[in-house]
């Protein structure tokens, strides 16, 4: 059982409040802007494995906010350890969610490790995170959603998708534009 | 035999970080900066932030930076190599970043194994677009950093600052 990454990921960023939201490199980034593009959104254009260290920094400077990382296996599995120093942390209020396909899609679809096995939310949890889930179905969604937006973090909640292509939607690849309306938007 | 250090620099560094206002520092331990990951673990004003790889570090500081906040670095030049793909988002997205990077693998080394990296740790830093700054004498120390924190914060650029392993002492074993 999978989902469609599009749609799951409309689902977290339909109503998002004040949360903040950083998107991993690839298939992530084009599913957030896909999901309509938002100053409060920091898309990755590379970096890979920065996405959840970059949530961490991010949430520990804005504690008041909500602050969800939607990356993908593969960019997750490049900075693995930084579950570990997450986690050493407490950020309650960090959520990352990957996007979890089994593959390395931006380069031809090769098997990821998760193919093999590894289990990331066992990852998560091993490092100590407050709550670590995986979703393979809409009502496994509909459940761990209320979680995503309110429940106490660290938290990793990985979604499994089908892979294959959605369209891709390209936000700006201006990194200093992206940074400053960033910070424009939350008043730093 | 060095002659002994007239200048205390190693208790000089964190009163410059918390003057500067930085309130995240992320680290990979050295036992060069041991006092000052204490102090800034002491300090109720700063987050001190233990990474178990360099590269973390760009990604953690860039998100204080988003969400407001100043952060700085403390590492090894061992890591160096380990940032060089991520110090590509401070670089593509100007994000001011400072390290303070104490070197190993030049004065005295005893160990072969630290001296590829510390050889290299100036050119690998500036391939990958960071302005480095060294101190080889205690004197040295605050005012370099003072004035590469102004640098990398008000000019929005990345610097690291070498402390020399003439400065930290030759390690003994």
């Amino acid at each position: 059982m999978s989902l469609d990454r599009r749609e799951a990921v409309r689902r977290l960023l339909a109503d998002r409040g004040n949360m903040l939201v950083v998107s991993g490199l690839g298939s992530p980034t084009y599913d957030v802007a896909a999901a309509g593009d938002d100053d409060r959104n920091f898309y990755l254009w590379g970096a890979m494995g920065s996405a959840a260290p970059i949530g961490l920094g991010l949430a520990i400077a804005q504690p008041e906010r909500r602050v969800l990382v939607i990356t993908g296996d593969g960019e997750l599995l490049m900075g693995l350890g930084g579950l570990a120093s997450i986690a050493a942390q407490r950020p309650t209020n960090l959520v990352i969610v990957v996007l979890d396909n089994e593959r390395y899609g931006e380069t031809g679809m090769q098997k990821s490790h998760t193919a093999h096995g590894t289990d990331l939310a066992a990852v998560a949890q091993g490092c100590g995170f407050s709550r670590a889930a995986t979703v393979h179905d809409e009502s496994e969604l509909d459940r761990t959603i209320r979680d995503i937006r309110a429940g106490e973090g660290p938290m990793l909640v990985a979604i499994k998708v089908t892979a294959g292509e959605a369209g891709r939607v390209l936000p700006s690849r201006d990194g200093v534009e992206i940074k400053n309306r960033f910070r424009r938007a939350i008043g730093v | 035999m060095d002659s002994p250090p007239t200048v205390d620099w190693r208790r000089e560094i964190h009163p410059i970080l918390r003057a500067a206002n930085v309130r995240q520092v992320a680290y990979v331990p050295d036992a060069g900066h041991i006092r000052l990951i204490e102090a800034c673990h002491a300090d109720p004003s700063m987050r001190a932030i233990v990474l178990t790889n360099e590269a973390e570090g760009m990604g953690v500081l860039a998100g204080a930076w988003l969400g407001g906040q100043k952060g700085v670095m403390l590492m090894q030049s061992s890591g160096v190599g380990n940032c060089i793909n991520a110090l590509s988002l401070m670089q593509i997205c100007r994000f001011p970043f400072l390290a303070l990077v104490t070197m190993r693998g030049e004065w005295g080394e005893f160990n072969g194994w630290q001296v590829p990296m510390g050889q290299n740790t100036e050119a690998a830093l500036k391939g990958a677009g960071v302005i480095v700054q060294r101190c080889d004498h205690p004197e040295d120390v605050a005012p370099t950093i003072d004035a590469a924190l102004a640098l990398a914060f008000d000019s929005e650029v990345a610097v690291a600052v070498l402390l020399s392993q003439r400065l930290i002492g030759r390690k003994k074993f």
